[in-house]
């Protein structure tokens, strides 16, 4: 880097260096490709080292080094304790250069399976991927896992760096194979470019210098390509979206809408729509703290002000009236799981899209892909790393595009509603027809008429506890009060659902949260009849019971938690279960090879280890009564 | 490829102003850390743009280790009335009562009682259940694999190894309570580009960042600033005056000075793009162990 001398030319070059414009890439590939080194030896020869960072680079290659006495590159990255121990890369790790070209920032990714989500992580906000090969090995299931999951987060731009091509004596022949073996397993994964490289990370080869050792190639090093290579987004072709993040309501007179434009562009007195409620306005100013736009680009952060009233809150996404998003609660989604627990149909999560967060729930899985021959399998639920197409439902219908048509409308996280964890990121495909078609009539004869017509508020009194707990023997004495007292009242228990409605259920964990949800279903149409419903299933994870109380509207739903220590339910053992679990007859049985989660919050919780059924059931008679359940 | 395509400075802006609003959308108490350095400045601004023709809605906390420069707590407060910021101010006060300092105690004890320690008992006191940072990747190795929404357990203790996967900018800031999340909007930022920003938007900053005569003393090779009586002078020691400036700025007998003669922005970037030292070189607490950066972290350090 030189720098001129009069400042007259300083300024030049600072305006130079402020208006290069911005590469964002990863490198993937299997463990050991040399994705570090890789990106150790471009900081070094781009000279974006400090001394004391070359210094602390040395002081570590004694030590911890894998490359004797040479500096391990590595080590600049690797920037865990964990990491520098075992020499390896567990999460991703970002890093800037520049050249006279381009600023670039490197998101150098994990290449163990294990650590996937943590490349999907780097993979999602960059333009293009290095994918590095190690001549040696030639491509390896990483090399296709990773090339897949590059292409489903909508990477269009990708550089195969066959790596260590010094240790194959510099040979044309090998990299010929492995390109042609590369090119023909990724043939259909809709890569725009696609540029082979033969370089050497640890030794500098056609990295940033055209290496003498290859005169066979005659393509560009890997920095000419990354400096060159067209990644323009094609953000601004596409229609205006603008996700609402925040009301701007400084004071009654100004009402704006703040939000990043993700795609298109917006003009004052462009007509635009607020998806999901379908109203229109037009826009008024486009405000910044630098003064009003008269234009705001994909990309750009603004707060935008209408010429009408609109009803518009966070979570809308305010589009061009002309071009407008779909709005459905089913979608048919690409989803990636990143969680060591199942992804499970049936069990309620939240997604995030855009700005909104809902509930959702997977309705079907149509299949998983094989990420090595990319082919189609049947599957029940989705394991860690596993790549999916499966079907939504979300709990209000949300505002989307395709992935395809505009990403940053169509990527979605999903969110594990107990452990508030990120266990998956999908991208939708498409809305689902019948959502769109589905409209719920409204009726003159409601849940509120049919409830008024019995005095009564219809409620789920939903027992939970292990089995031989008691929930049965008190719900049915709770039943009988309720009745001496004229009122309305059905019980869902085993007995009466597992032989009919969902006789076709076993016990695997994914059969448990399916009979579940019915149950829930069909509580919820008896609710909506205006029936007080007892329901007594062990129900013994949180997750189903939380996904029950979200299906109802407040005060609709009560947990009892029939409190019975397994020791006494396990000498109770009406049913002669217990001891058949113990002798390995029956397999996932709740208490002994399957756990119970108990409420943290349940309306009443019952100490069955003390009190009789009789005074259980008149705790929760007294509760309803209390509550304003019984008019 | 558009001919008023965003630059990489605006690109930056405009990802740190989503990420600042999002946090005031999606959390109960968020807070913004100022440490009254350059990042902090540019944090601030960018939080001022942010929610314009609004305040930005939250609070600044600094805290106060009372070993700051004196010219960085003069600047604090003027701008968080400029700015019209609530500013709190914390210490931890047991530490003060029991006299710990960074000449008897040791850089990183001191660190871990007066910075580390006082922030976690800020942030429990408040109840705050996200802190803005002003941390970049391009700093250090461990800040190099942060999220930009980093989850913290009740203790405040971040776990390096299981970081929650961040996809685009669909940021996931589910806590329970007592959790927290720290949020970095500058994570992208290099230092080269903090200083450009600072030029084309004409931020404020302290003083001590430009170049001028000030009274030091060597230190393990490394100059010492003597901002008041309270640093121990070798027996016949006097302050040399010397024309230095600040990279970084911190509590001043943890922070180096470097010679220079950069007294003004322009010369401070032209500086910048020669400089073969990288900044955090010029504090001292980095330089207590292997691996020190994540450490502190894990235990709860910014």
């Amino acid at each position: 880097m030189s720098l001129p001398a009069e400042i007259d030319t300083f300024a030049d070059y600072l305006a130079a260096h402020e208006n290069k414009s911005l590469l964002r890439f990863l490198t993937c590939g299997s463990v050991d490709d040399g994705k570090s080194t890789l990106i150790g030896r471009l900081l070094f020869d781009t000279k974006l080292l400090f001394e004391d960072q070359l210094a602390t680079l040395s002081n570590d290659s004694r030590k911890h080094g894998t490359v004797g006495e040479d500096l391990d590159f590595a080590l600049l990255v690797d920037g865990l304790a964990a990491e520098r121990e075992q020499g390896i890369t567990i999460d991703v790790a970002y890093r800037f250069f520049a050249t006279d070209k381009r600023k670039f920032i490197v998101a150098d990714t994990p290449g163990h399976e294990q650590y996937t989500r943590n490349m999907a992580t780097g993979a999602s906000n960059s333009d293009l991927a290095v994918i590095l090969v190690d001549a040696r090995q030639g491509i390896l299931t990483q090399t296709r896992r990773h090339s897949f999951i590059v292409s489903l987060l909508g990477i269009r731009h990708v550089v195969l760096a066959v790596n260590k091509i010094d240790l194959v004596d510099f040979s044309q022949e090998v990299f010929d194979q492995i390109v042609a073996d590369y090119v023909e397993f990724a043939r259909d994964l809709g890569f725009e470019t696609f540029v082979p490289v033969p370089l050497s990370a640890r030794f500098g080869d056609n990295m940033l210098e055209r290496s003498e050792r290859t005169p066979w190639y005659t393509g560009p090093t890997l920095v000419e390509h990354l400096e060159n290579v067209p990644v323009a987004d094609d953000a601004l072709a596409r229609p205006f979206r603008m996700p609402v993040q925040w009301v701007n309501r400084p004071n009654l007179d100004f009402r704006g809408f703040s939000g990043t434009v993700v795609s298109g562009s917006v003009r004052p007195g462009d007509p635009i729509v607020v998806a999901g409620s379908g109203r229109t306005s037009t826009v008024k100013s486009i405000v910044t703290q630098d003064g009003l736009l008269t234009k705001a680009d994909a990309g750009e952060a603004v707060t935008i002000t209408l010429d009408d009233e609109v009803d518009i809150s966070r979570g809308d996404i305010i589009a061009a009236a002309g071009a407008r998003p779909e709005v459905a609660d089913q979608f048919a989604a690409h989803l990636i799981w990143m969680h060591d627990d199942h992804l499970l149909p049936g069990r309620s999560y939240l997604i995030k899209i855009g700005t909104r967060t809902v509930s959702a729930s997977v309705t079907e899985i149509k299949h998983k892909v094989d990420v090595n021959s990319f082919q189609k399998l049947a599957a029940k639920q989705l394991g860690l790393n596993e790549v999916g197409v499966v079907n939504f439902a979300t709990q209000h219908a949300v505002a989307f595009d395709p992935f395809a048509q505009v990403p940053q409308t169509g990527a979605f996280i999903v969110i594990d509603r107990m452990s508030n964890l990120t266990v998956g990121a999908g991208m939708i495909d498409f809305g689902l027809r019948r959502a769109t078609n589905v409209h719920w009539q409204a009726l003159e004869v409601d849940k509120a008429s049919r409830a008024a017509m019995k005095f009564q508020k219809p409620v789920v009194l939903w027992f939970t506890g292990l089995s031989g707990a008691g929930k049965s023997t008190v719900a049915n004495i709770v039943e009988k009060k309720l009745q001496a007292l004229t009122r309305h009242t059905y019980m869902l228990d085993g007995d009466n659902v597992r032989h009919g409605l969902n006789k076709d259920l076993g016990f695997t964990e994914a059969d448990r949260v399916e009979n579940i949800r019915r149950v829930i279903e069909v509580s919820k149409l008896f609710v909506d009849a205006g029936i007080i419903v007892l329901t007594s299933f062990i129900s013994p994870f949180r997750a189903e019971r939380r996904q029950a109380r979200d299906s109802f509207e407040d005060g609709e739903f009560v947990e009892i938690f029939v409190d019975t220590p397994l020791a006494v339910a396990e000498e109770r053992d009406p049913k002669g279960l217990y001891k058949r679990a113990r002798e390995g007859l029956i397999k996932n049985f709740t208490g002994i090879d399957s756990p119970y989660e108990p409420p943290e919050h349940a309306e009443i919780h019952l100490q069955a280890g003390t009190a009789t059924p009789e005074e259980m059931a008149e705790e929760i008679v007294s509760y309803l009564t209390a509550n304003g359940y019984l008019e | 490829m558009s001919a008023d395509r965003m630059t990489h400075l605006r690109r930056l802006e405009a990802e740190s102003i989503f990420i600042i609003r999002e946090v005031a959308a999606e959390f109960k108490k968020p807070v913004m850390l100022y440490s009254i350095g350059k990042d902090s400045a540019v944090m601030l601004h960018l939080a001022m743009k942010a929610f314009y023709p609004s305040k930005p809605p939250f609070p600044l906390m600094h805290i106060d280790t009372t070993w700051k420069f004196r010219q960085m707590i003069e600047f604090r407060n003027e701008m968080a009335k400029k700015l019209g910021f609530e500013l709190i101010v914390h210490t931890n006060q047991e530490g003060v009562a029991q006299g710990i300092n960074p000449f008897d105690h040791g850089s990183s004890f001191y660190t871990n009682v007066m910075k580390t320690e006082a922030l976690k008992e800020a942030l429990t006191l408040h109840g705050f259940d996200a802190a803005f940072g002003g941390a970049r990747r391009d700093e250090e190795k461990s800040r190099a694999k942060e999220r930009i929404f980093s989850f913290r357990t009740e203790t405040h203790a971040w776990d390096p190894k299981n970081q929650r996967p961040e996809l685009w900018n669909l940021y996931n800031t589910r806590v329970k309570p007592g959790e927290s999340i720290r949020v970095f909007p500058l994570s992208n930022w290099t230092e080269l580009d903090i200083w450009q920003y600072i030029l084309a938007e004409d931020i404020p900053i302290v003083p001590l960042y430009f170049a001028a005569k000030r009274p030091v003393v060597w230190r393990d090779g490394q100059m010492i600033m003597v901002d008041d009586d309270r640093i121990p002078l070798h027996p016949g020691e006097t302050p040399e005056e010397r024309l230095v400036r600040f990279r970084t700025l911190g509590c001043y007998p943890l922070t180096a000075a470097i010679d220079s003669d950069a007294d003004t922005l322009e010369a401070i970037v032209r500086e910048m793009l020669i400089a073969r030292t990288s900044e955090r070189a010029g504090r001292l607490i980095d330089h207590d162990e292997a691996a020190s950066m994540e450490k502190k972290k894990r235990e709860g350090y910014f």
